[in-house]
């Protein structure tokens, strides 16, 4: 029966399937100079900067996913306890919470202006400002956040074995703060390793390793900033506003 | 001294524990995943020793649950999950779309240090007491009422999870950016293409399984109280969350053993595979509407009917891409020049279980018969038919099809068909009666059972040994290989694919220039005698 593939080569190293091809050709390399941050298995700047944005875009997805799973609790347990729900969020600090907002969207607006800086090839010295401005602003927003929690643990609203609820629904109110303490929480240490990423970020642009050639480190941390950034867009109005106009306390 | 390759380009411990190079940590994969599955093996056999006899009269009952748990966890999450994309897809998919390494060659480092870090948690767990809970970690039990290290081994599993995330992501964006000039999405090998829809399950559910155990961890250490029913919690909701993962982990273990088991056919019925096109869309529309089935596990749950009839159609319609695959493998064996070498024998395994497997699931997609099996010996048989029977047939398949070309040797060929043949005779014997039993009624996770029973389960323990001796023997002869077996040519198969142009074993670098590449790697016979996709 193999007769009808007669023809077909029936060994490895089929003729003219790969070509080897001759010296001088752009993919050999070696026609013009190394970027001195080109990683040997990049054929290119282009190719290597296309490969961590894209990988950090996969990386933001898989973290849309783990945050995902907390939004389907919350979401499961709204729909099951609207009103303990409301009562529980119209204990949480609506203004801190918004100022919080306001201070991660303007720190967004910084780091985007970080990674215009590196992009234009600015001086060393403002791509750094834009960074540790960033990074200030970071700092800000977890600075209030310790004032929040610490609300919390004065007022007892911390699940577990000392909770103590006034109002009428005190277990909708534990799983709320549960679920508010797991999403917080887990936003907060994103901004603290964000944060942690910058100091890199930001010593690499004291070296001035960042012009128009290359500035792909900041582009990606940028990516990750305002990526949590965006969680917290989401947390604020589900955690802290909606349902308040009902009443409350 | 031999030619320089990426085995002798480097010696000591730093050079493999500090490698870059993606075959070598390949490598360090393939060594540490083989100690956790003869590990997860060890705990299999305690269960068929207690299983010989009606009585409980090796294990106490708690010893029994701790046994089942600590397999299903070894073995689910330290090794069928890394296994083939871990060793197999980290040392190939570079080689076969013409690049030299993966895009992000740290994070493949880092993503093995991750897997041993989650592996030592749950080792530690295993040697502290184990888990009971089963590897499910089912609320309310895992937060409440258990007393082992619940907390350990779930962190095992957390951690574990990153190492999945980042083998992911470096596939992704390997396949998307470092293919050779000429490798388009359409000439790529059909085993790439699995591995792109298994990394697409590993990007998409995994983190999911993380957040999961993490609310298991900070519900038994915090007492926050997210599936506590005594606050109104849903400990359903745990088994929606822990399921949209652990259904679609399933696919992450077959397909990649289904692109394996490609690769082989077409290299042993020296043809082209019957409908490229259809089976690299087929993986594709697996790990898609795999993410939609999860509910079929819990039929029985107390989720809604109406819920469970959609997700009962769904898991009825998975199953059409898998028989496409089935259905297209044996159209390419149908008048090939077929050679019985071992990998075609674990191909030829793998499609005949996995058929019984699939087969059986669709009993199980179907709500009212569920009712009957569910939490019975036929469900064991049904996910080890697929997890055993065929991801495992697969990693065996593609270890013995590769192995000339990972370790430059030739293993001894008429051991190798030995083997397969006692592992496929030894896994029938081993699971075959289980889904008799199962459908007479025997329950699952129990040390004792009804005397009647017991032909069933001495038939499966018996099988039990045969099957672990099928597996000790590639272990030897492999390793025997190394030393002792004959230099394997650059292409002992007469194979097509980029990785069988190079040298076995292959140079650090893969490819001394880029190559370009004019055909499908899987074109056997040129374009003019295909007539088909």
């Amino acid at each position: 029966m193999s007769d009808s593939y007669s023809e077909a080569p029936t060994a490895g190293g089929m003729p003219g399937r790969v070509a080897i091809q001759p010296p001088g050709n752009p993919h050999d390399g070696h026609s013009h100079p190394h970027h001195p941050k080109l990683q040997h298995h990049f054929d290119d700047m282009a190719q290597q900067a296309e490969a961590s944005t894209l990988g950090m875009w996969v990386f933001l997805v898989t973290e849309i996913m783990f945050f995902g799973g907390l939004f389907m609790a919350y979401l499961l347990y709204r729909w099951a306890n609207p009103m303990g729900f409301q009562e529980a969020s119209s204990h949480l600090n609506v203004w801190l919470g918004a100022f919080n907002t306001a201070v991660l969207i303007f720190s967004s607006l910084t780091m985007a202006m970080a990674v215009r800086a590196a992009q234009t090839s600015a001086p060393a010295k403002s791509q750094v400002m834009w960074l540790v401005g960033t990074m200030i602003l970071g700092a800000v927003f977890l600075g209030v956040k310790v004032v929040e929690y610490a609300d919390k643990f004065k007022h007892h609203t911390v699940p577990g074995p000392n909770f103590v609820w006034e109002g009428q629904y005190p277990a909708a109110a534990e799983i709320f703060y549960s679920i508010y303490f797991c999403m917080t929480g887990l936003h907060a240490l994103h901004m603290i390793i964000g944060i942690g990423i910058m100091l890199w970020i930001t010593w690499m642009a004291a070296r001035r390793q960042f012009d128009s050639s290359y500035y792909t480190p900041v582009e990606v941390a940028g990516l990750y900033w305002h990526f949590v950034d965006i969680v917290w867009i989401f947390l604020f109005p589900l955690l802290y506003l909606i349902g308040r106009h009902y009443g409350g306390h | 001294m031999a030619t320089l390759n990426y085995l002798n380009n480097g010696h000591g411990l730093a050079s493999w524990l500090l490698t870059k190079d993606h075959k070598r940590i390949a490598l360090l994969y393939l060594v540490s995943i083989t100690a956790f599955f003869f590990l997860g093996g060890m705990f299999a056999f305690m269960i068929r020793l207690e299983l010989l006899t009606p009585a409980g009269d090796v294990m106490t009952a708690e010893n029994y649950n701790k046994m089942f748990t600590m397999h299903g966890v070894v073995m689910v999450f330290f090794f069928l999950i890394p296994s083939i994309p871990a060793v197999l897809g980290n040392f190939l998919i570079p080689i076969m779309i013409g690049a030299k390494d993966l895009a992000f060659p740290r994070i493949n480092l880092l993503s093995w240090y991750i897997y041993v870090l989650g592996g030592i948690f749950t080792l530690v767990a295993a040697l502290s007491g184990g888990v009971d809970t089963g590897w499910t970690f089912y609320t309310p039990y895992s937060t409440a009422a258990a007393n082992s290290h619940v907390i350990l081994a779930a962190l095992g599993v957390f951690i574990t999870g990153f190492s999945s995330i980042l083998t992911g992501l470096n596939f992704i964006v390997t396949i998307h950016r470092m293919r050779a000039p000429g490798m388009t999405w359409f000439r790529m090998p059909l085993f790439v293409w699995s591995h792109y829809a298994t990394s697409l399950i590993f990007i998409l559910g995994t983190p999911v399984i993380a957040i999961t155990v993490l609310l298991v961890a900070a519900e038994r250490v915090l007492h926050f109280g997210i599936f506590d029913p005594a606050l109104g919690g849903d400990p359903v909701l745990f088994q929606h969350l822990f399921w949209f993962y652990s259904h679609p982990a399933v696919y992450i273990m077959i397909l990649p053993a289904m692109g394996v088991v490609s690769e082989i056919v077409q290299a042993f019925a020296r043809k082209n595979i019957f409908g490229y096109s259809f089976v690299a869309f087929s993986s594709l529309a697996i790990a898609i509407i795999g993410f939609l089935v999860w509910g079929h596990h819990i039929f029985v749950a107390g989720q809604s009917v109406y819920a469970g009839m959609i997700f009962s159609i769904i898991s009825f319609i998975v199953a059409i891409p898998s028989a496409i695959k089935v259905f297209n493998w044996t159209a390419t064996i149908y008048r090939g020049s077929v050679s019985l070498e071992a990998p075609m024998l674990y191909a030829f395994g793998f499609i005949g279980l996995f058929t019984i497997g699939g087969l059986t699931g669709l009993f199980l997609a179907a709500m009212g018969l569920d009712i009957h099996v569910h939490d019975t010996y036929f469900i064991v048989a049904h996910f080890h038919y697929i997890m055993v029977g065929g991801a495992i047939m697969g990693y065996l398949g593609g270890m013995h099809y590769w192995w000339p070309k990972i370790s430059g040797k030739m293993y001894p060929e008429a051991w190798a068909k030995f083997a397969a043949l006692l592992v496929f005779v030894g896994f029938n014997l081993t699971f075959f009666p289980q889904f008799l039993v199962g459908y007479l009624g025997m329950p699952r996770r129990y040390h004792m059972y009804p005397p009647e029973f017991q032909v069933f389960n001495v038939l499966s323990t018996a099988g039990a040994t045969v099957l672990a001796v099928g597996y000790l023997l590639p272990m030897i002869y492999f390793t025997y290989s190394i030393f002792k077996g004959e230099p394997a040519p650059a292409n002992p198969w007469g194979a097509m694919g980029l990785e069988w142009e190079i040298a076995s074993p292959p140079p650090t670098e893969n490819f001394a220039v880029t190559p370009i590449v004019t055909h499908g790697t899987h074109q056997y016979a040129p374009n003019k005698e295909v007539g088909v996709v």
